[in-house]
């Protein structure tokens, strides 16, 4: 799923300072699934700024709203009659979400309140980790699962580099070297010899590298 | 200020605390009047929203009362309710509230005397804060 995490109150009460109303919409995929936007973090976010505003003796018109989901414009018409009532509208559904509306609702204001990081999961609880940058052409079965795209700080297809220390990578204490678990997994696989392939250099193009991307299936085309 | 009298609500576990306030009452303890109680079935009840409205709808303070670590009933609900009062307190630090007027308190069914005293420690903390700058009648 998509990842994010929410912005901070100052800089969602700087984004939304000359508004008097405001309609906060959630989203129920990803976001309501990594617990960032939500139903229950629409009302987090809808009283945290009732707070701030009454602490400044200001009022602020809250409405909170949840959509099944903010990527598909049929969800986002369900706002056409109550979307005008509010001075702007605040997102709580990734980077897609505020663009969907901003298309189409031009003349209102929208703003994102979630930095959108990664694709990934869960890996215990409150925590997610990144396992996919969304390539365009997945690799990951010459790794033994593990992708090098997302999960190497360099993207090496041919690893490791010569920062890979006790299973850390050099950028910090904090990151693993996913290709140290390349190579311990395939010397537990008994697949080590994989690795004297030369992989070639990867075509980016399918990536962010070849411009936006769009991704059409005729048979569903009307 | 001389008469500024807090608000206080606390969220209390039926297991401990709400126990413990009944044992305080048999045992004729005095508490505030200030302390208004929320009976939870569990402290893991409680929800970050529900201790920001508690302050949103103009509370001076609030505290979340749940068994002794390690024996809450429901094995982690204290801990969690813990990271909740956390996240709270870092919300009104970014917000320019005093974190002080939310606490966690951890006491047994069997603490009466406790209870009356988290009670009046709540109420002289905030008391001392003086009134919430959240308070609804600055609310034009
Ligand atoms: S190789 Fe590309 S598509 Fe496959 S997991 Fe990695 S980033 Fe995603
Ligand atoms: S140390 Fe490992 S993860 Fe870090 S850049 Fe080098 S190969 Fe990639």
């Amino acid at each position: 799923m998509i990842i994010g995490d929410r912005k901070s109150l100052t800089e969602i009460l700087d984004m939304i300072k000359d508004c008097r109303s405001i309609l906060i919409t959630g989203c129920k995929g990803c976001v309501t699934v990594c617990n960032v936007g939500g139903l229950k973090e629409v009302q987090v976010l809808a009283s945290s700024l009732k707070i701030a505003r009454k602490k400044e003796g200001k009022s602020i018109a809250i409405e909170e709203n949840l959509l099944e989901r903010q990527c598909d414009p049929e969800y986002i018409a369900e706002l056409a009659d109550v979307v005008h009532r509010y001075d702007a509208v605040l997102s709580m559904a990734c980077g897609v979400g505020p663009q969907f509306l901003a298309e189409a609702y031009p003349t209102q204001k929208f703003f994102p309140a979630i930095n959108t990081k990664f694709f990934g999961g869960a890996t215990g609880h409150g925590v997610w980790e990144e396992r996919c940058a969304g390539c365009g052409s997945c690799v990951i079965h010459n790794y033994d699962g593990l992708c090098p795209v997302s999960r190497c700080s360099k993207s090496l297809m041919n690893g490791p580099c010569g920062g890979s220390a006790n299973g850390l990578c050099e950028i910090s204490k904090d990151v693993v070297c996913i290709w140290d678990r390349i190579v311990k997994k395939k010397m537990e696989q008994g697949r080590l010899a994989d690795l004297l392939t030369v992989m070639p250099a990867k075509d980016w193009s399918t990536s962010r590298d070849g411009g936006p991307r769009k991704s059409i299936r005729e048979e569903l085309t009307q | 200020m001389d008469t500024f009298e807090p608000q206080i609500v606390a969220f209390c576990c039926k297991y401990c605390a709400y126990a413990a306030a009944d044992l305080a009452g048999s045992m004729r303890l005095s508490y505030p009047p200030n302390v208004k109680i929320v009976q939870l079935p569990c402290t893991g009840r409680v929800d970050i929203f529900h201790l920001l409205k508690a302050i949103e709808d103009g509370a001076d303070g609030v505290y979340v009362a749940g068994c002794l670590e390690g024996e809450c009933h429901f094995l982690k609900g204290n801990l969690r309710a813990r990271k909740k009062v956390e996240y709270v307190k870092r919300t009104l630090v970014e917000l320019g509230i005093e974190p002080e007027r939310v606490e966690m308190y951890n006491l047994s069914s069997a603490m009466g005397p406790r209870f009356a005293e988290i009670a009046r420690e709540m109420t002289d903390r905030v008391r001392e804060l003086g009134p919430s700058p959240v308070k609804a009648e600055a609310f034009a």
